[in-house]
């Protein structure tokens, strides 16, 4: 049984990976950049959802939104502020940019919530699922941290097969030049592909601080390099990649912690990233680029 | 010939900028006129510089994206100071101290040898990520690292001090998982920080100047050019990778052997570190050799100077990244830049001729 | 025995033949050209001569050694040395150090005696640097070879591409448009210097051209490519008047 637990908590953890993947894959496949603030944006989207539920007594439905909808805004105005002034600027360049954005949120959530971690209250208030006549226990938070996974992807996919926002942005992430020629306003694809990483990012943060509940100015660094890594395990760029990436990420790391050693479960998940990478040099469902001569 | 002049002098610039100031600090600190704070971070910014510069070889001079520095860092710092540890007493400090730096670039070049091979085959991002990934293993395995010895020789256990199994009268901890090395000799003085920061310029500067340096930049610019023209780019790629985590891992004896105590942590070993060296290679100048060096200087320096202000410092150091960054890159940036420039050679050109032009 | 022997040469990307049953010979000394319409396959056939691309059949020999599938760098170490259609310079090096590059495999001294300026790294500098002069000299470019690579007129970085090729000291040398963007009189100009190169160092060529008057002027034999075969093969005016090669080149 506690291996089917682990297991269940590996999904419930790899589902938050995923969902902050999602976001840094988008970005990624649009901007080609490496948006290293993305998992800052997870850190404030917890506190956004912490305050308007302790300070503001809010619902905890209500204060997701909240939290969504500050980190939307957060992300148009980042990316409007630091990123597209550096559209033509080599990678390098962005990606500092992006570090400095990093330490930026990391430092004035320093100075504006203090350097105490917070305990978290998890949003989901339902009691856990007994399975197996009381063996095997299921919370709550991991049902909805799942099906809030499960939702997003299906919902993202739907959005950018079927939309002409989405479409636009698949023509951006192959060809930006060729996508401004048929008249598609790049600018405002690239932003609104940071609006939805970044509300997708506030919901995964809330998430993340339902299941593991200590809130700091530091909580986003972490797991946004693992979703990172997560994207690239996936195949940088590929939704589904993403997903798949995810979730096999967060079941190494909590299998790892579980069975191997709990000081070596972030060193066993990058060795399976660098494995994986050695293999398949552009993850598992990432496209192979021939350079043209 | 001309050229041979012209870089030939911008390196003995490079050296001479060291020396003036190694002497300058050097006798400030002897004649006690330096702050206790500033005196205490000769040694450190010694080895950012290191860093910086060696990271260069990497980014700068090979074009590839690394962000596992730190990494290498920690495997010359730990192997330095086991072997610091272990021999403490049996020879002069000052043999013991060198051989430790040799000690510490070796092991980390062996390192940075093992992890280029599978490595570098992968381009840009792919490269960046793994090379972090193999930084935080690093330091995430010598943290689960136990090592003693007693009358029966070394012990060593991932488990914790108690499974070590050691005679109770002669053992002793060297390695103590996360607490790492206790009681390290502080053999780093400020004069040894200088003297490797000549050591690695010339190295790296000679090196770029030379034939094999050709190479590594011949790949950066162009790989499929290099290939065809007979340069085996494998060779080069490992060969540059390694040199510059040789150096890393001198930062590292360095960085160690200023310390009481050596534990890795996500603070100094970490892929935060690693990234912190990035921004002083990118902040000074891609390719800038001498450039790394000084944006190491001042953005180490920086946060200290701004300690006043502690609250708001590594805020103001965000922004200030951000804002060079835009204005060295964006387009309207660019702009003033030239406005200035042509403004500024105008009014040079105003300007009755002096001695020596600029 | 023929410099360069290609037999039945074939590659496909994803079902797609770029290129098949490519055959050519081309003699020691001569001057062959290599034509045929857009995406009629020619660069491809670059690639696969210098390794960029594995054939999935055919067999390359270089003057009697079988160079097929091997790589890039060792086919340049045989004798195979080349031009990229969309230049590939060294962009941040100087122009004297683009061409020190292509003396890479032939001038040697240690890494080590490099770092620690040795006596041998100022002697093998010295002999590179009068090396690369005179090449540089042969296409003119001596007075530019300080100026970064990238800082050079067009005309002059095709020409500066030629050299560094010939650097390696190649038996055959494949020139990929060699005059793409060239005005009339930096071709002409440049026709001289490629008949000089092959007359001076006693070179094989192979080149890709577009420029009629450039190939019907200095090109000995050539074989034209259509759709990845060959229309045409033999001395350059029987293969010029050749109906089939006239009526690919006009359109039916």
């Amino acid at each position: 049984m506690s291996f089917l637990s682990y297991l269940i908590n590996g999904i419930s953890l790899g589902s938050v990976y995923a969902i902050i993947a999602l976001g840094y894959t988008m970005v990624y496949g649009i901007a080609r950049m490496l948006n290293f603030a993305h998992g800052d944006i997870i850190m404030v989207g917890g506190y956004a959802a912490f305050f308007a539920m302790v300070n503001g007594g809010l619902p905890p439905i209500l204060s997701v939104l909240i939290a969504m909808a500050v980190c939307t805004v957060l992300g148009l105005v980042i990316e409007r502020i630091a990123y597209k002034p550096l559209r033509m600027a080599p990678s390098l360049a962005v990606l500092i940019t992006a570090i400095g954005v990093s330490y930026f949120l990391q430092n004035l959530a320093l100075l504006l919530f203090g350097a105490n971690t917070k305990t978290f209250q998890s949003v989901v208030t339902l009691p856990a699922l007994s399975l197996a006549g009381g063996k095997l226990q299921i919370s709550a938070t991991t049902i909805v941290t799942v099906a809030a996974c499960i939702v997003i992807v299906a919902a993202l996919s739907l959005f950018i097969n079927k939309t002409r926002i989405g479409q636009a942005m698949l023509a951006v992430s192959e060809d930006r030049g060729a996508a401004q020629l048929m008249g598609i306003n790049v600018n405002s694809t690239i932003a609104t592909t940071f609006a939805i990483g970044s509300a997708l990012a506030a919901v995964a943060g809330v998430l993340l601080c339902s299941a593991y509940p200590s809130l700091n100015p530091y909580t986003g660094s972490m797991p946004g390099i693992k979703a990172f890594t997560a994207a690239v395990f996936g195949g940088i760029g590929s939704i589904p990649g993403a997903m798949v990436g995810g979730l096999l990420l967060g079941v190494i790391e909590i299998l790892g912690r579980a069975y191997v050693s709990s000081q070596l479960s972030d060193a066993i998940v990058f060795a399976v990233l660098i494995v994986i990478l050695l293999v398949k040099p552009t993850g598992i469902f990432g496209h192979k680029i021939q350079e043209k001569v | 010939m001309k050229r041979m002049q012209k870089t030939t002098r911008s390196n003995f610039i490079t050296y001479g900028i060291v020396i003036v100031g190694a002497v300058l600090l050097q006798s400030l600190d002897s004649a006690g006129k330096l702050s206790s704070l500033f005196s205490g971070l000769l040694v450190p910014l010694c080895t950012y510089m290191i860093l910086a510069v060696s990271l260069n070889l990497v980014v700068g001079i090979l074009g590839e994206l690394s962000l596992g520095h730190a990494g290498f860092m920690c495997v010359g710092a730990f192997a330095s100071a086991f072997f610091s540890k272990v021999t403490q007493g049996t020879m002069p400090d000052g043999l013991r101290f060198f051989l430790a730096l040799l000690i510490g670039a070796a092991v980390a070049g062996l390192f940075g040898i093992l992890i280029g091979i599978p490595v570098l085959r992968l381009r840009g991002d792919y490269l960046a990520i793994v090379t972090l990934a193999f930084g935080e293993i690093i330091k995430n395995v010598v943290n689960v690292f136990f090592i003693g010895r007693d009358v029966n020789g070394f012990h060593v256990s991932m488990k914790d001090a108690i499974s070590l199994n050691m005679d109770a009268a002669s053992g002793e901890i060297i390695v103590n998982g996360p607490q790492g090395i206790n009681g390290m000799p502080r053999d780093s003085t400020f004069l040894v920080g200088a003297v490797l920061l000549l050591v690695v310029l010339i190295i790296v500067l000679n090196l770029t100047n030379s034939r094999s340096g050709r190479a590594i930049m011949s790949i950066r610019d162009d790989r499929i050019a290099a290939e065809s023209i007979g340069i085996n780019i494998t060779k080069y790629k490992l060969m540059a990778f390694a040199i510059s985590a040789a150096m890393a891992g001198a930062a590292g004896v360095l960085y160690s052997h200023n310390l009481a105590t050596l534990a890795a942590t996500s603070k100094n070993f970490g892929y935060n570190m690693s990234i912190t060296i990035l921004v002083f290679v990118v902040l000074g100048g891609i390719g800038s050799i001498r450039g790394s060096m000084i944006a190491a200087f001042v953005l180490t320096l920086l946060p200290e100077l701004l300690r006043s202000i502690s609250d708001y410092r590594m805020l103001i150091y965000a922004v200030i990244l951000i804002a060079v960054m835009i204005f060295n890159w964006s387009r309207g940036g660019r702009t003033i830049k030239e406005l200035t420039s042509v403004k500024l050679r105008g009014i040079a050109r105003k300007k009755p001729r002096g001695k020596e032009a600029r | 025995m023929a410099l360069l022997e290609v037999k039945n040469l074939s590659i496909s990307f994803g079902g797609l033949r770029a290129v098949s049953a490519f055959d050519v010979t081309i003699e020691k000394g001569q001057l062959y050209g290599l034509i045929g319409p857009n995406g009629a396959g020619k660069t491809t056939v670059f690639n696969l001569l210098t390794g960029v691309y594995k054939p999935d059949e055919g067999i390359i020999r270089l003057d009697g050694e079988d160079i097929t599938r091997k790589k890039s760098i060792e086919i340049n170490k045989a004798g195979i040395a080349r031009t990229f259609q969309n230049i590939r310079l060294f962009k941040e090096l100087s122009v004297l150090d683009n061409v020190k590059s292509g003396l890479h495999n032939h001038y040697r001294y240690s890494t080590l005696s490099g770092i620690l300026r040795l006596p041998s790294y100022f002697k093998v500098e010295k002999q590179m640097n009068e090396k690369a002069m005179e090449i540089l000299k042969v296409f003119d470019l001596d007075g530019e070879a300080d100026f970064k690579a990238s800082n050079l007129p067009y005309g002059k970085q095709r020409k500066l591409e030629i050299a560094r090729a010939l650097a390696t000291e190649p038996k055959l040398l494949l020139l990929d448009e060699p005059a793409a963007g060239m005005n009339p009189n930096e071709t002409a100009e440049l026709m001289e210097t490629i008949k000089f190169v092959r007359d001076q160092f006693q070179m094989t060529i192979l080149l890709i051209e577009h420029d009629m008057k450039l190939v019907s002027g200095i090109c000995e034999e050539l074989t034209v490519l259509n759709f990845g075969e060959i229309l045409s093969q033999g001395e350059t005016k029987t293969v010029l008047n050749d109906p089939k090669v006239v009526a690919a080149y006009l359109g039916e």
